[in-house]
């Protein structure tokens, strides 16, 4: 190495310089080579790790839930694909003008969405929840950086407000809040998958590595109610309700022989499309969660314990006297004095009187136990959250005037579900059906709760209440045998009866000759003249079981002809 | 010696042209899932739309009112239904 020699320095110490400076730069070159062998052959996991985790992300492919549809395959409640719009405001430079754009995209007001989008210090901000896909990229194509899409899914349910309690709605994460959606949240949810991904500065995914775990989709309700009965069932409940200028109302239909729910409604409803105003009240499903007092309704089950019991006969007379009678200090009575009435006839006509002289006959025990097994005082287990037992109370502390009251449906308290299934026991030949709100493909037993000739004779005596003298000739459908019971029960108002505010009831059967179909409808605080059961429940009860009579294509056992005209004054039942 | 080392030469390049060539069909491939997932999830909303537009349009409340004023359908009379029974039929 020959270099020109610097005239100011000694040729030593020149020489002295140069090896330091090599030395220097050997030694550097060694670290840099020890340091490069130190971390690709000592560290190399623990940095490759490092390196993954920068750009890796394990991100969730969401399921879809499962579909509802109605016993005929008509959709009920189906998710669609929809996009949620969410901005990380520490990636968002933008000016005014786009912010304008993307409001005006998203349907937002400008300055709220301006300060969001101001606030760096947060990361995830949703903008706008369950857009419709063609808005969701309408507002991404303006290309604003920090603003991102989100596929998720939205529940649309076809129906309505028609089946707002009964199926319930789900929450802007798709779970189940409310009704069926709640009930079966398990089975229609199904499992979100995740996969894992590389994903650059932008977080575009830009390779997809390997699928972590596969969603599991939900898996499709089939429920066993029938959405053209529930509509007719809906519209003419709603109907009843307004024309009676009552506060609430309450239908259900039942297959006796499946145990099947074919329709329930409720009004008020709601649209669980469109929550607004909609509030814990209006979501309650009444036909399951809310118990009343029955009132005559339940004098069918003391007349079955009765005849189960060896008391009476069917032609048994019960002398009802003036029409009124007193246990211990309070008088039970009938709106009109009917002198000797048969079982039969107390039932046609709904005597208090009678009944209580009957409940009066009976071994408490006997009673209770007839009474706790066709249902009453136990969750009617359906598959409805939020079931109400309805109170039953103890007969070792029944004194005679509730044994008395009872008789005639006051002092407990049913739903109008548990009442519906109780009456598919009269239907069913005395086999109380197993309910279900998820379509039968096979026949379930049910229990046996009474003998086959008591449930034949009761069948024949509730006939006999839809007919001329009975409390509910309304209750009629020109082509069938018609079965049923009135009950008209002052309402319970914070422990005491209110003097004006009833509950109307109709619970009935068809057809008699072979039975196979239960509706049973409730009528909150008529507000009309009429109030009567017979009166306000009754034609309700007719036009709903006239539809399912039609739609299920059950031949007609009775003459087709013109009903002679409901005679003017109706039978008033007893209270 | 030298024989074996070009013939590991030779097969290095080969792996490694063939290293790129997997990466890029890898790619290509992706691109393509992405297209045709895009393309089921564009399927999935339409077919959730047209499932609701149809029970939109079949809404009882509509045919109903349809069958009523258009069509001036009525529910038959009781003396203009006629009961057939089924001669096969075991009673």
């Amino acid at each position: 190495m020959r270099r020109r020699a610097n005239p100011i320095l000694p040729r030593d110490l020149q020489r002295g310089r140069m090896r330091f400076v090599l030395v220097l730069i050997f030694a550097g070159y060694a670290a840099l080579t020890a340091r490069a062998a130190y971390l690709q052959g000592w560290q190399t996991d623990f940095l490759n790790r490092q390196g993954d985790k920068r750009i890796q992300r394990i991100v969730e492919i969401q399921a879809h839930r499962g579909m509802i549809t109605d016993r005929r395959g008509e959709p009920l409640a189906i998710s669609t694909p929809v996009e949620s719009i969410w901005a990380n405001p520490r990636e968002v430079e933008t000016a005014p003008a786009q912010i304008r754009a993307l409001a005006a995209s998203l349907d937002l007001e400008v300055g709220p969405l301006a300060r969001a989008l101001g606030d760096k210090t947060k990361s995830f901000i949703y903008l706008k929840r369950q857009l419709p896909p063609e808005q969701a990229v309408a507002a991404l194509a303006l290309g604003i950086k920090g603003v991102y899409g989100l596929p998720e899914y939205r529940r649309y349910y076809p129906a309505g407000e028609v089946m707002g309690q009964v199926l319930g709605m789900t929450g802007v994460d798709d779970k189940g809040l409310e009704g069926l959606e709640y009930a079966y949240q398990s089975w229609l949810a199904g499992g979100s998958g995740a996969k894992r991904v590389v994903r650059d500065n932008r977080n575009n995914i830009i390779d997809e590595l390997e699928l972590v775990r596969p969603p599991r989709p939900g898996r499709d309700l089939t429920l066993s109610l029938d959405l053209q009965l529930q509509y007719v069932a809906y519209r003419e409940l709603a109907a009843a309700v307004m024309a009676n200028r009552a506060r609430a109302g309450a239908l259900v239909a039942l297959d006796a022989r499946s145990g099947e729910v074919l329709a329930l409604a409720n009004f008020p409803s709601y649209n669980p499309n469109n929550r607004a105003g909609v509030n814990r009240d209006l979501c309650r499903n009444r036909v399951v969660t809310d118990v009343f007092e029955p009132g005559s309704t339940m004098k069918p089950f003391l007349v079955t314990a009765a005849l189960e019991a060896g008391v009476v006969k069917p032609q048994s007379q019960i002398d009802t006297g003036p029409g009124w009678f007193m246990v211990g200090d309070k008088r039970i009575a009938d709106v009109h004095p009917k002198g000797v009435l048969s079982v039969a006839e107390a039932i046609k006509v709904s005597s208090n009187v009678a009944a209580a002289k009957i409940a009066l006959e009976m071994k408490s025990e006997d009673y209770w136990h007839a009474l706790n097994q066709i249902g009453f005082g136990t969750p009617p287990a359906s598959g409805f959250p939020g079931e109400a037992g309805g109170r039953l109370r103890p007969y070792a502390s029944w004194r005679p005037i509730e044994k008395a009251t009872m008789a005639y449906g006051h002092g407990l308290s049913v739903s109008l579900l548990q009442l519906a299934r109780a009456y598919g026991a009269f239907a069913n030949g005395g086999v109380l059906p197993k309910l279900t709100v998820v379509k039968r493909t096979e026949a379930v037993g049910g229990t046996r709760v009474m003998s086959a000739a008591s449930a034949q004779n009761l069948l024949a005596m509730l006939e006999s209440v839809t007919q001329p003298g009975g409390t509910a000739p309304q209750a009629r459908i020109v082509g069938y045998r018609v079965a049923g019971k009135t009950g008209t029960a002052h309402k319970l108002v914070g422990g005491n009866y209110a003097a004006d505010k009833y509950i109307a009831s109709f619970v009935g059967l068809a057809p008699v000759s072979d039975p196979r179909l239960v509706v049973a409808v409730m009528i909150d605080e008529p507000g009309g003249k009429d109030y009567y059961g017979g009166l306000v429940a009754a034609p309700v009860f007719s036009r709903v079981m006239a539809a399912a009579l039609r739609f299920m294509a059950l031949p007609p056992d009775a003459p087709l002809v013109d009903l002679p005209a409901a005679p003017g004054e109706v039978v008033g039942e007893a209270i | 010696m030298l024989k074996l080392n070009l013939l590991l030469a030779v097969l290095l390049s080969v792996c490694a042209l063939a290293v790129v060539t997997a990466r890029h069909q890898a790619r290509n491939l992706f691109v393509e899932l992405q297209t045709m997932e895009k393309q089921g999830r564009d399927l999935d909303v339409q077919w959730g739309r047209l499932q609701l537009e149809q029970s939109t349009w079949a809404m009882h409340a509509r045919i109903e009112q349809i069958a009523h004023s258009q069509l001036q359908m009525v529910v038959p009379e009781v003396k203009q239904v006629h009961v057939l029974k089924d001669p096969e039929a075991t009673p």
